[in-house]
């Protein structure tokens, strides 16, 4: 190989502007590829993370009874009925600490939080706000939901008699933290309307959000609700947020309640994603055509080039495979070369993007990481590519009969 | 390289058509029956169009015969086989052309060096020493690290020999070696290729259209017409 390698780099040197140019081509199309993969990763990122900034990834709530048709025969004749669901405020889990228990073993998940979550009305002075009331256990929720990170002002803490509130209904009720504001569910529940103290506020990233959650403790709400000891939903944090559908279908495995990932509660926004990323993957494999017709095209004037080299080199006792890995190692040299440059050119573009492109509060749109598993995945697949386009020169140049080469 | 038997080159019933439009056949070579002693300084001369290149490209394993066999320092060769070719190319024989054809990228001394490169053998200090002893004695000292492009004709075609004889093959083929050189030039390259027939016992068979050159030689093998008209040893 050290005798195909010398001369791999000798042919490379001879023809310093072909394989400038095609190195450089290589480059532009790495540096392209990472650049707008980072690009959508980035954004994508973004999206996710201001869509599922406030929302569990899977939602566990009890299934909804629907209503049903009934045949009915009576007396020789049969009436058909349809048997209306009973109105019922809330519906409670049975046994969710066992469920719960359940759902942290399936593979996965890395959060599970109770809540029991119902309709109330804010009051403050004058002020009146249709709310939903989030009872929750604080250090369980805040795995699912990184409220540490929307806090406001404030603290972060709940006990009897606190609430956390959004930035828009503190507004709304014209209060601050310290102030006391009212709940009422109408329930008749134990605590329903008795005031409470708003200890922080939250920005949820969507002013209508914001405009109405209330969080309670858990046990403030079972009770505000009229559901001691019961939970409406529980809430599920996944490792891999694309994943979600799958660990959804695995935890509905587990209980008969209704599971749902944010997958398909958020369907529009995937259709979205994944067009996106098909329309990068698009690119992604044009580009790599092009860079491949590009090296292919370069390499097989190269071998026209070198044609008598090879007729004597091949009565040198030079092999047919010998004259192939050649070429083939100039495509990987180039891929590589190319790739490598490329790699460095997408990091000054992303910075570039990071610096030049800002939003109207001054700050970067989204973050870009050019990261090391994207560089060193582009710059296996141009090497590979590279390998690949020398293939047909390579052949060429194994297939030259000799005695015709050294006529050239 | 051993020689097993006497001769280093055994030809029997070599016949050679080219194709030159369906369904006409041009044979070039006509049942050439030629055998090579060991050591033998061998001239093959004819005119032009007599079928010599064509001779030494099917003793050189670069072109298969139509017809006939072909054994070169006592192994029979299958023209099938291109690897088994690329080998025994690479173990016995030697190239000398009358164009030098010097890989144009490399030094005088890379040159030299590359059958054993091609061979496997690496660049080693003894294959580097023996490059550069080969250098010398083709009056080369001290222009290895020169490009062909910096030699003069001469000089290139002396790389071209020491090229050739890097690998100590048993036959070395030369294709016109002095034809693009001046009188002089070729007179010294024929005493060259002279003393390392005598030195190393190394067979040549030279292409030539000089016949003053030919008469030096210990035989001289005349082709015409695709056949052997004549076979003279030097007396």
């Amino acid at each position: 190989m050290r005798f195909e390698l010398l001369l791999a780099l000798r042919f490379l040197r001879e023809g310093r502007t072909q394989s400038a140019l095609i190195v450089g081509g290589v480059m532009v199309g790495v540096a392209v590829v990472v650049f707008i993969s980072a690009l959508v990763i980035g954004l994508q990122a973004n999206t996710i993370t201001r869509t599922l900034g406030a929302q569990a990834h899977i939602v566990s709530k009890p299934i909804e009874p629907v209503a049903r048709v009934q045949v009915i025969e009576s007396a020789g004749t049969s009436n058909i009925a349809t048997l209306q669901v009973a109105p019922r405020k809330v519906r409670s889990i049975d046994n969710w600490q066992k469920i719960i228990a359940a759902y942290e073993d399936v593979p996965g998940v890395v959060a599970v939080s109770p809540m029991a979550s119902g309709a109330a009305i804010a009051l403050r002075g004058e002020g009146r706000n249709a709310v939903t009331v989030f009872g929750i256990d604080l250090p369980r929720y805040d795995r699912i939901v990184d409220l540490s990170n929307k806090l406001v002002t404030g603290k972060l803490r709940l006990e009897a008699g606190e609430v956390l509130v959004g930035t828009e209904l503190a507004r709304d009720l014209g209060a601050i933290v310290g102030d006391r504001i009212t709940i009422s569910t109408g329930s008749a529940g134990a605590n329903d309307g008795d005031r409470f103290q708003i200890v922080g506020t939250l920005d949820l990233g969507n002013r209508d959000l914001s405009r109405r959650v209330v969080y309670l403790p858990l046990h403030v709400a079972q009770s505000l609700l009229g559901l001691p000891g019961g939970v409406t939903s529980i809430d599920l944090r996944v490792r891999d947020v694309f994943d979600a559908e799958n660990v959804a279908r695995d935890v509905s495995r587990v209980t008969p309640l209704k599971v749902e990932s944010w997958m398909s509660s958020n369907s529009q926004l995937l259709s979205a994603l994944n067009a996106q990323s098909a329309s990068t993957a698009t690119i992604r494999l044009f580009v790599s055509i092009v860079v491949m017709l590009g090296i292919a095209s370069v390499l097989v004037v190269a071998v026209v080039q070198k044609t008598r080299e090879i007729g004597i080199l091949r009565a040198m006792g030079a092999s047919r495979g010998q004259m192939m890995r050649v070429f083939l190692l100039q495509g990987l040299l180039v891929g590589l070369v190319g790739s490598m440059l490329g790699a460095l050119l997408s990091m000054l573009m992303a910075f570039l993007f990071s610096t030049l492109v800002r939003g109207d509060d001054g700050n970067a749109l989204f973050p870009i990481d050019v990261t090391w598993p994207l560089l060193l995945v582009a710059c296996i697949t141009a090497s590979i590519c590279g390998v690949f386009a020398a293939i047909a020169p390579a052949r060429r140049a194994a297939r030259l009969d000799p005695a015709l080469a050294m006529r050239a | 390289m051993t020689v097993p038997s006497g001769n280093v080159l055994r030809l029997a019933g070599i016949r050679k058509s080219y194709n030159i439009g369906k369904p006409v056949e041009a044979e070039i070579l006509h049942g050439i029956d030629l055998t090579l002693a060991n050591g033998e300084f061998t001239a093959l001369v004819g005119p032009s169009g007599s079928g010599k290149s064509t001779l030494l490209n099917i003793i050189g394993l670069l072109e298969a015969p139509t017809a006939g066999t072909v054994e070169i320092a006592g192994h029979p060769v299958s023209y099938r086989d291109d690897d088994n070719l690329t080998r025994l190319r690479a173990a016995s024989l030697g190239f000398v052309f009358q164009f030098h054809h010097l890989l144009p990228a490399f030094s005088a001394l890379e040159n030299v060096l590359m059958p054993q490169l091609v061979n496997g053998q690496g660049s080693t200090a003894e294959t580097r020493a023996h490059a550069l002893a080969l250098l010398a004695s083709v009056g080369l000292a001290g222009a290895e690290n020169k490009k062909p492009s910096e030699l003069s004709g001469g000089m290139q075609q002396r790389v071209a020999i020491a090229r050739a004889l890097t690998m100590k093959p048993a036959l070395v083929l030369a294709d016109e070696p002095t034809g693009n050189l001046d009188t002089k030039t070729a007179a010294d390259i024929f005493v060259m290729l002279r003393k390392f027939n005598q030195d190393f016992a190394t067979s040549f068979l030279i292409v030539t259209h000089d016949v003053h050159l030919a008469a030096t030689c210990d035989r001289q093998v005349t082709l015409a017409d695709g056949q052997i008209v004549a076979d003279r040893r030097r007396a």
